[in-house]
C-alpha cells in the first residue's frame, strides 16, 4: 500500500515536471529568450596581484596609508566607513599620535553636555568614522535621488570585492558604439555614466578618480596614476572590511600545522591498534 | 541491547564501585562508546561521519553559546553587532567564521552520512528507527540553519526569510495568515527576527535530545557494516573502544584540517556577498538564494512553472507554486517510507547490480539538482532542474520498488570475518604475484 501510494505520488510529480519541462522548452525553442545588454556587456572584474592575495598574504602598510589617504582626499565626500573605528588605524602603522590628531579632525555626533542639545565635537580614536550624510533622505538628494553606500564592507559585499572595487573605479568608458547598435534603447540615462564593471552597466557614482596627481602622495611613493590610485584605495577597503585577516591566515598556518601532526599521530595510532586485526 | 560477548563494566576503584550504586554513568558510557560495544570490524571510512556530524554538532553550539553573549537580536543593530564581533570581541572573527563554515560542514557530513545510508541500506530493518530519527535530525537541522542564517540581517538573511515565510502563503485561504503569524508581522522585522534567535538557541538541544535516541536506537541492534551481512559471533566484532576510537580520531583529525582550511583561508567562500550589505526591505537582491546546502531543494521548488488545471476548462486546481512547495516538502518527507519502499532483502548496494547504477544517477541528480538551485531562475537552469527533479521523484518512488522486485543479487559473503578473510587474502595474493615477478 504504501509503495503504491508512494509511486502515485511520483508520477504526479515527475508527470507534472516533464509536462512543465515540455511546455518550457516549446516555449524556450519557438520563442527564445532575448540577450539582455548586461548579459552581453557586463564584464568580470580584472585581475590584480594584491599582497594580501593567498594563504600567507599580507597588508603593504605603505599601500594602506596610500589608500586611506585616496578616501579621505576623494571618497569620503560621499562614502561614509560607519564599521571601522578610528583607532584601528593603529594597524596601519600610523602612531598614536597620528591616530589621534586624524580623528581630532573630523566633527563627530554628541550631546551638548550643557544644554544636552545634539552637537559635534572632535573626533577621539574611540570613536567610529562619522556618517556623511544624516540619513538616507539627506543623501539621495545630495546625489542625484543616489545612495552612495557605506564602503566599510565593500570588499566583501560583492563577489572578488578588492578587484571588483579596483575594476570599477578604472573601468569608466564611453558606451560602445556596438551596444548601442544592438540595444537602442540601452542608451546611458541622464546623471548616469557607463561601467562594463557594475551591475547593471550604468550607475550615478561619476568617475571618481580622473585624473593622474589628484592626491599627492609622500615622498618614495609610486606616482598616483588613477590606476595606481585605485589599486590603492581597494586595498584600503579590503582592510577596512576584512581588519583580522592577517591574524586570521597566521593563526590557520599555525592550526594547519599542528593538525597535521596532530593527524598523523592519530593515524599511527590507528595503524598500531589495528595492527593484529583484518579488517 | 549488545551482544552476549561484549565485555562487562567492572569497576576497580572503591570510589568507582560507589559511584557504580549511586549513578552508573560510567556503566552507561562504557556500554555505549566504551569497550562495551561490540562493533562490526569491517566499517569502512563512511562509518566515520555518524561521529563526525556529532562533532560539527558541538563545534556549533560551543561557537554558537560564545556568539550568543555578543549577538543582539533587534533589527536595528544586529548587523552592527556581527560587525562587533568581527572587529572587537577577542577572537570573534574565529568564533564567527567557525560557526557559519561550521554550518556547511555539518550539512557536508550528514550529506555524507545520509547517502552512506542510502547506498548501504542502514535504513533497512532492523534499523527504521534510527533511520527515522535521522530523518528528523535532519529536518531540525535545516530549520536551525536556516533560522541562524537570518540572524547576520544581512540582505539574504532579510530576503531569505521572506521568501521561506512566504512558502507557507502558498497554503490556499490560510496561507497569508499563517506567514503573518510566524513572522510576527507583514513581512520580517523585530518579531521574527527575535522569534528566529531563540528557536535558532533552542533547536540545536533537541537535535541533541533526538540524537541520543538516533543512537539508542542504533545500539539496540547494532551497527549496520559495509556488508549489509549481520553479525555472527564474536569474530565478526571488536569493541568500539579503543578500536573505533582510534579510527574517529584519525577521521577527526582529517576532518579539523579540511575544516581549518576553510575557517582561515577561505571564510567567506561559501556565503553569500549580498550578507554584507545591511537588510533593506526597500530594495530586492538581483537573485533571492538559499545557502547552497538548501539549493537541491530549491531546484524542486522552483521546477514547478505549470498550475493543474482541468484541461479545456482553465480551472485552476493548484497553482504552481503551491505544487514546488508540496514537492519540496515531499522530497524529504518520502525519506521517511523509505524503509517500506526498498523491499529488497540485500541491504548492501555492493552486492546490488542494478541499484548501484541508480545510486550513481541520484548522486549526479542531487548534484545537477543543487548546481540549478544556485543559478538564477532563467532558462535552460529551469528545464534542467524539471528533468532532474522529476528522476529525484521517480528514483525513490518508482524505479526503488521496481529493483527490488527482479534485480538479482550478487552472492553475499557467508559473514563478516569471511568477507574480511576473503579481501586479505585477495591482497596478500597480489603481493605474492607481484614478488614473484
Amino acid at each position: 500500500m504504501v509503495r503504491f501510494l508512494g509511486a502515485l505520488v511520483g508520477l504526479f510529480f515527475a508527470g507534472m515536471l516533464l509536462l512543465s519541462f515540455l511546455w518550457g522548452a516549446v516555449a524556450y525553442v519557438s520563442a527564445p529568450p532575448a540577450e539582455t545588454v548586461e548579459h552581453a556587456f557586463h564584464e568580470h572584474p580584472k585581475k590584480v596581484a594584491w599582497s594580501f592575495n593567498g594563504p600567507l598574504g599580507h597588508y603593504d602598510r605603505a599601500q594602506l596609508q596610500r589608500g586611506f589617504q585616496v578616501y579621505t582626499e576623494v571618497c569620503s565626500a560621499c562614502h561614509s566607513l560607519h564599521q571601522v573605528a578610528f583607532r584601528s588605524l593603529g594597524d596601519l602603522g600610523y602612531s598614536e599620535a597620528e591616530v589621534k590628531a586624524i580623528a581630532k579632525a573630523r566633527q563627530v555626533p554628541d550631546v551638548d553636555p550643557k544644554t544636552g542639545e545634539a552637537a559635534t565635537r572632535p573626533g577621539i580614536p574611540a570613536d567610529k568614522f562619522p556618517l556623511v550624510y544624516p540619513n538616507d533622505v539627506a543623501a539621495r538628494a545630495a546625489n542625484n535621488n543616489a545612495i552612495p553606500p557605506d564602503l566599510s564592507l565593500m570588499a566583501k559585499a560583492r563577489h572578488d570585492g578588492a578587484n571588483y572595487i579596483y575594476s570599477l573605479l578604472t573601468g569608466y568608458q564611453s558606451q560602445p558604439a556596438e551596444l548601442l547598435k544592438k540595444f537602442p534603447d540601452a542608451k546611458t540615462g541622464e546623471g548616469l555614466h557607463y561601467n562594463p564593471y557594475f551591475a547593471n552597466l550604468n550607475l550615478a557614482m561619476a568617475p571618481p578618480l580622473s585624473a593622474e596627481g589628484q592626491v599627492t602622495y609622500g615622498e618614495g611613493q609610486p606616482k598616483p596614476t588613477v590606476d595606481q590610485m585605485a589599486q590603492d584605495v581597494s586595498a584600503f577597503l579590503m582592510w577596512t572590511a576584512e581588519p583580522k585577516m592577517e591574524a586570521r591566515k597566521s593563526t590557520g598556518v599555525a592550526v594547519i600545522v599542528f593538525l597535521l601532526i596532530a593527524t598523523v599521530l592519530a593515524y599511527m595510532s590507528y595503524q598500531n591498534i589495528w595492527a593484529n586485526k583484518e579488517h | 541491547m549488545s551482544f552476549p560477548w561484549a565485555e562487562h563494566y567492572t569497576p576497580k576503584h572503591p570510589l568507582m564501585k560507589w559511584m557504580d550504586e549511586k549513578l552508573p554513568l560510567p556503566r552507561f558510557v562504557y556500554n555505549a562508546v566504551g569497550g562495551g560495544y561490540e562493533v562490526p570490524r569491517n566499517l569502512n571510512y563512511f562509518w566515520n561521519f555518524g561521529v563526525l556530524a556529532g562533532l560539527a554538532l558541538t563545534v556549533q553550539l560551543v561557537t554558537g553559546i560564545i556568539l550568543a553573549m555578543h549577538y543582539a537580536a533587534n533589527g536595528a543593530v544586529a548587523f552592527d553587532s556581527v560587525e562587533h564581533i568581527m572587529r572587537d570581541v577577542n577572537s570573534g572573527w574565529l568564533l564567527r567564521y567557525a560557526h557559519a563554515n561550521g554550518a556547511s560542514f555539518f550539512f557536508i557530513v550528514v550529506y555524507i552520512h545520509i547517502f552512506r545510508g542510502l547506498f548501504f541500506g542502514s535504513y533497512k530493518a532492523p534499523r527504521e528507527m534510527v533511520w527515522l530519527l535521522g530523518i528528523v535530525i535532519f529536518l531540525l537541522m535545516m530549520a536551525t540553519a536556516f533560522m541562524g542564517y537570518v540572524l547576520p540581517w544581512g540582505q539574504m538573511s532579510f530576503w531569505g526569510a521572506q521568501v521561506i515565510t512566504g512558502l507557507f502563503a502558498a497554503i490556499p485561504v490560510v496561507g497569508e495568515p499563517i506567514q503573518t503569524w510566524l513572522l510576527g508581522g507583514f513581512a520580517p522585522g523585530n518579531a521574527a527576527l527575535n522569534r528566529f534567535f531563540s528557536l535558532h538557541y533552542l533547536l540545536p538541544f533537541v537535535i541533541a535530545g533526538v540524537i541520543i535516541l538516533h543512537i539508542w536506537a542504533l545500539h539496540i541492534p547494532g551497527s549496520s557494516n559495509p556488508t549489509g551481512v549481520e553479525v555472527k559471533g564474536p569474530q565478526d566484532t571488536v569493541p568500539f573502544h579503543p578500536y573505533y576510537t582510534a579510527k574517529d580520531g584519525f577521521g577527526v583529525g582529517v576532518f579539523f584540517l579540511i575544516f581549518a582550511l576553510a575557517v582561515f583561508f577561505a571564510p567567506n567562500a561559501m556565503g553569500h556577498p549580498d550578507n554584507y550589505i545591511p537588510a533593506n526591505p526597500m530594495s530586492t537582491p538581483a537573485h533571492i538564494v538559499p545557502e547552497w546546502y538548501f539549493w537541491p531543494f530549491y531546484a524542486i521548488l522552483r521546477a514547478f512553472t505549470m498550475d493543474l488545471t482541468i484541461p479545456f476548462t482553465g480551472i485552476v486546481l493548484v497553482p504552481a507554486k503551491l505544487l514546488g512547495v508540496l514537492a519540496m516538502f515531499a522530497s524529504i518527507l518520502l525519506l521517511f517510507f523509505l524503509p517500506w519502499i526498498d523491499t529488497s532483502p540485500v541491504r548492501s548496494g555492493t552486492y546490488r547490480p542494478l541499484f548501484k547504477k541508480f545510486f550513481i544517477l541520484l548522486i549526479v541528480d542531487v548534484l545537477i539538482l543543487g548546481y540549478c538551485g544556485g543559478a538564477p531562475a532563467e532558462e535552460p537552469w529551469v528545464m534542467i532542474s524539471q528533468l532532474a527533479a522529476a528522476y529525484y521523484f521517480a528514483h525513490f518512488l518508482i524505479i526503488l520498488p521496481i529493483i527490488a522486485s527482479f534485480e538479482r543479487p550478487d552472492p553475499l559473503p557467508g559473514s563478516i570475518t569471511e568477507a574480511v578473510l576473503a579481501k586479505s587474502k585477495h591482497k596478500t595474493g597480489e603481493t605474492v604475484a607481484i614478488a614473484a615477478e
